[in-house]
């Protein structure tokens, strides 16, 4: 056997390694069921911003804290708490993937990935705010 | 029915061009194709006479296109929804270019006009390859011509057209004012367009001059790409043919694949500075699937040109070069399948938006691999065995719809196309030996491609996903993960292109190699340990094991940095024409040591709990978020802050805050101007833009995180009156308030007063529980024509507001109101970059040398086509 090949051997077992050890560290997307089950795991989960429960979010006091309630594609509401200030379009966002654990009775957010309603509804959206605007001018 | 204001004819021209584009591409493409196959001389002319005047009115259409679209965008024709959906009255010229690529169909059509302008570099230069390359340039551009030709062909749409009317879109077919009688099922309104005031603008995250530059540079980088792979797949056809050697096509396909490494990568880098100067992510990369998917290819490419020089110098290598050149244009189109099909919705931040042509991006990619494979078959045999998998697969991934076998089948073509590779005998049967150059030049393009595919498996878990049904997601530190293997990949490398160069090809003398690196190598240990010992890289967060691999790698890439830049003297006795290499090298260590020194030294500046008192809680890390209330200095770790002015654009709701920086030691003193869009195009909250101030060694960076929520704006609080005299006190929530001085005049000069109005104006001062003062004497109090009118003052740092309402004598009666609700405030969020000047310099020469090395090629090129 050629020295290349058992290099090449070896670099390759190591990037099966790392790709098992990615497997091993890798989390799931889950629904808040499952993460009140499993208090303590990391997970995914897609959920949309409850808007009937008013926003936690105090600059003066605190511009780190962030609670909201966020609720599941099988109704689970659960109450977020995010310790990285409030993102951008959090309130026009039409999902939120949050990637955090459940923990004492809340859901402890490390981070928070928000979509944005499709280009094109929200084009559709623009052209009839737009258009009724200009209904109710005349 | 006649619609009033609408300008057809653009639409129409541009929809000429597209089906003109769409046949002289396909022409130019067959054209080309016989004649590479035909073996007579004179039938090959004939058939590449029509190819070359096929692309080039390919060429024309494509350009036409492209100032169509543009005119389009420029005037501001709302009629086409590209225009209305893309760009907005309100939009600066600069941005108008911005938008016109924002949009999918935009970006596709400047991906195919760089084609274009290669295509017809490689018909002016290339010669005896122009027809087998530009088979493939033209099959590309018949492709990327499908993307944007939005016909209806066997039951379904192929491409979105640029050039469609809003009308017929869709987008208006809800909306009741637009149509007669105010009912959508009925025809539109002949006047509809005098609606339709303003577009719906670009995405502002998108208004950056970056954003005017990074796209066209990066799809060059992506159209070049398929120049190497032409090459390949035509050095892989010719030789089984066996009309021309091989060694044949590495020739001119070397600079070619220096050109795509040095705009890939510059135009890769780009979009880092774009998201470091206008995302909020708080740095130049994130390894978000839409960078990585760039990267990717650009690695694999990299990877590519040192094989090709071994194969140059020793005739090693060959198969990892067709492999390496092949998979680099491949992973180009793969990323192209990956940003622009939606798959990516919920890892990425940003990848395009979906416009449903998942098929036809699928299908880009079995075309090319399954093509291209059978293309390069061996023998008749096998030619008509892979066609027959290939339809049989595709027709099995169209009629079932499993994701599974759709995915198996297109790997099934990388597959063929792999055996082809493969398959060859091997041109060097000896083994390279431990001491030559080619030998840990090819580690370390196997290092590269296999992290490579590390990289690309980790993005492509969404279309695991799909294609197996199972829900994994990215772990807790996706970041970290990559941070710390790539740090392995980094230090491997480093090592590697620190010595390679001193290395000679076939074999290299121990004692050589002993007395031309010994004195980079003492060098560097002295700088290095210098730099470990006083530069105070202690980055702790993630054990004390990833620590030491950062400091490895700090040392490996000062020594890449040191010897290659030694090289060019002790090497190639400062021959600047042969530097290229060296220069590259000498760039790439700056860019390994940048990155090291300004992730691992990155500070949160804002990461401070002084001025407003904070609740901690438990775990409660990364306090990152500092509110500033407007007029209130407050102290942020070195410095002090003051947010003094804001002001608003005139046309959109883009306002911009005015932030003091005064370090405490008095020597620096700035201003940043972050700014953020409020409730853009109504959809509540904000969409920020950081500032940043720059220095030679580190960058100061802002940006806001948040602003007060109007809904808590509303202001229950009442006036408190109060008699007061000169020097008498008032006492508020957070300290108490003198009123200075009351000053009456009687003779106002100014007109539209009697001589027998007055003014008062009082003097407050300040004097809050944080021992600072204020003083402000703007409350007045007029009395015109009997009538008092009194106008308020306030101190926005203390939420406090002065009225006098009365005056007699010395006497005066002072209304204070005391309330939060007045507050000006923001939040934001500040880091110190050190040494990210050094990255971006170590881009700059390192794409200087490549070209350096591609010109060189060239001219090499020249001179022995000159000899021959």
């Amino acid at each position: 056997m050629k020295k290349m090949h058992i290099i090449l051997l070896v670099l390759i077992a190591v990037s099966i390694a790392v790709l098992i050890s990615f497997l091993k560290v890798a989390s799931s997307y889950d629904s808040f069921a499952n993460a009140k089950e499993n208090p303590g795991k990391f997970m995914h989960v897609i959920a949309k911003l409850d808007k009937t429960i008013p926003l936690e979010y105090d600059q003066l006091k605190d511009p780190n804290f962030l609670g909201f309630h966020a609720v599941d594609s099988s109704g689970t509401v659960v109450k977020v708490v995010y310790r990285k200030g409030k993102p951008d379009n959090l309130e026009s966002s039409e999902r939120l993937v949050l990637e955090g654990k459940y923990k004492d009775g809340q859901f402890e957010c490390n981070n928070i990935m928000m979509k944005c309603p499709s280009k094109y509804k929200e084009d559709m959206n623009a052209a009839q705010k737009n258009i009724q605007s200009t209904t109710n001018s005349k | 029915m006649d619609y009033i204001g609408e300008h057809l004819v653009p639409g129409k021209l541009g929809h000429f061009f597209i089906y003109l584009s769409l046949v002289s591409s396909l022409v130019a493409t067959l054209s080309y194709f016989l004649s590479a196959q035909s073996k007579n001389i004179e039938t090959a002319t004939g058939w590449k006479k029509l190819a070359r005047l096929s692309f080039i009115t390919e060429s024309i259409s494509v350009l036409s296109i492209f100032i169509i679209l543009f005119y389009i965008i420029y005037n501001h024709l709302f009629e086409y929804k590209y225009a209305w959906q893309h760009s907005s009255l309100s939009l600066e010229f600069k941005y108008l270019l911005a938008c016109f690529w924002e949009g999918q169909e935009g970006s596709f059509l400047l991906w195919s006009t760089w084609h274009c302008v290669l295509g017809l570099i490689i018909i002016k230069t290339a010669k005896k390859w122009e027809a087998p390359v530009m088979t493939i340039v033209s099959f590309a551009q018949f492709c990327l011509a499908t993307m944007i030709a939005g016909l209806y062909l066997f039951g379904s749409k192929w491409g979105s057209n640029p050039f469609e009317l809003l009308r017929n879109s869709g987008v208006l077919d809800n909306a009741p004012a637009m149509h007669l009688e105010m009912d959508p099922s009925k025809a539109l309104r002949p006047d509809y367009l005098s609606f339709i005031k303003d577009g719906n603008d670009l995405n502002p995250l998108l208004q950056n001059y970056w954003m005017v530059i990074h796209p066209p540079v990066l799809f060059l980088g992506f159209a070049s790409s398929i120049i190497p792979f032409a090459y390949a797949i035509s050095g892989l056809r010719k030789k089984q043919n066996g009309v021309s050697s091989a060694a044949d096509w590495i020739k001119p396909a070397l600079p070619w694949t220096l050109f795509s490494v040095a705009f890939l990568g510059t135009g890769i880098m780009m979009g880092a500075m774009w998201a470091y100067e206008s995302l909020t992510f708080g740095g130049y990369w994130a390894w978000d699937p839409v960078e990585n998917a760039s990267l990717v290819p650009w690695i694999v490419i990299v990877a590519g040109v040192h094989t090709l020089l071994i194969y140059k110098h020793t005739g090693r290598a060959l198969p990892a070069t067709y492999l390496f050149l092949i998979l680099g244009f491949v992973l180009v189109l793969y990323s192209t399948f990956l940003t622009r099909s939606g798959i990516l919705g919920d890892t990425s931040v940003h990848s395009f938006t979906d416009l449903g042509m998942n098929a036809q991006l699928y299908l880009l990619l079995y075309l090319f691999l399954w093509g291209t494979a059978i293309l390069t078959a061996k023998n008749k045999d096998q030619k008509i065995y892979f066609s027959v998998s290939a339809i049989i697969l595709l027709l099995l991934s169209a009629s079932i719809s499993i994701p599974a076998i759709a995915f198996v089948s297109v790997l099934s073509g990388l597959g063929a196309l792999c055996y082809n590779i493969f398959s060859q005998p091997s041109l060097v049967k000896e083994e390279e030996k431990g001491s030559s150059r080619e030998f840990w030049m090819f580690i370390g393009s196997l290092v590269l491609f296999l992290s490579a595919l590390v990289i690309i498996a980790i993005t492509s878990v969404p279309v695991f996903n799909k294609v197996f049904n199972i829900k994994i997601a990215m772990p807790e530190k996706i970041a970290h993960f990559h941070n710390s293997i790539q740090i392995f990949v980094a230090i491997i490398i480093a090592s590697l292109s620190a010595i390679a160069q001193y290395l000679r090809y076939k074999q290299t003398g121990f004692s050589f190699f002993r007395k031309k690196i010994l004195i980079p190598f003492i060098l560097s240990v002295i700088v290095a340990s210098i730099v470990l010992m006083f530069g105070e890289i202690n980055y702790t967060q993630e054990g004390v094991g990833f620590m030491a691999a950062i400091w490895i790698a700090v040392a490996l890439s000062i020594f890449t940095i040191i010897s290659n830049f030694s090289y060019i003297w002790l090497g190639i006795k400062g021959d600047i024409k042969v530097a290229g290499a060296s220069v590259a090298h000498f760039g790439f260590g700056l860019v390994l040591l940048g990155i090291l020194i300004s992730s691992s030294k990155k500070e949160v500046l804002s990461n401070n709990i002084n001025g407003i008192p904070v609740a901690l809680g438990e775990n409660e890390n990364p306090l990152e978020n500092l509110t500033l209330i407007k007029g209130l200095p407050t102290a942020m770790s070195k410095y002090t802050l003051t947010y003094e002015t804001d002001s608003v654009h005139p046309k959109k709701q883009q306002w911009y805050y005015n932030i003091r920086f005064q370090s405490k030691d008095g020597k620096e003193n700035f201003v940043l101007k972050p700014d953020a869009f409020i409730n853009y195009k109504g959809n509540e909250g904000l969409m920020a833009n950081p500032s940043s101030k720059h220095y030679l060694t580190h960058d100061v960076f802002t940006y806001i995180t948040s602003l007060p929520n109007p809904e808590k704006m509303t202001d229950t609080t009442k006036f408190k009156n109060q008699w007061m005299k000169e020097g008498d006190t008032a006492f508020y929530s957070n300290g108490f308030i003198i009123l200075e001085k009351i000053n009456s005049r009687d003779s106002i000069p100014q007109p539209g007063f009697d001589p027998t109005d007055s003014a008062t104006a009082a003097t407050f001062k300040v004097y809050s529980k944080y021992n600072t003062t204020y003083t402000t004497d703007k409350a007045l109090l007029i009395n015109k024509h009997g009538q008092l009118e009194s106008y308020p003052d306030t101190v926005f740092a203390e939420g406090l507001v002065f009225k006098i309402n009365q005056v007699d004598g010395n006497r005066a009666e002072a209304a204070i109101k005391d309330s939060n609700s007045i507050l000006k405030y923001i939040t934001l969020k500040a880091y110190k970059f050190p040494m990210i000047n050094l990255l971006w310099a170590g881009v700059l020469i390192t794409v200087i040398g490549t070209l350096m090395s591609m010109i060189r090629r060239i001219y090499q090129n020249k001179r022995s086509s000159l000899k021959a």
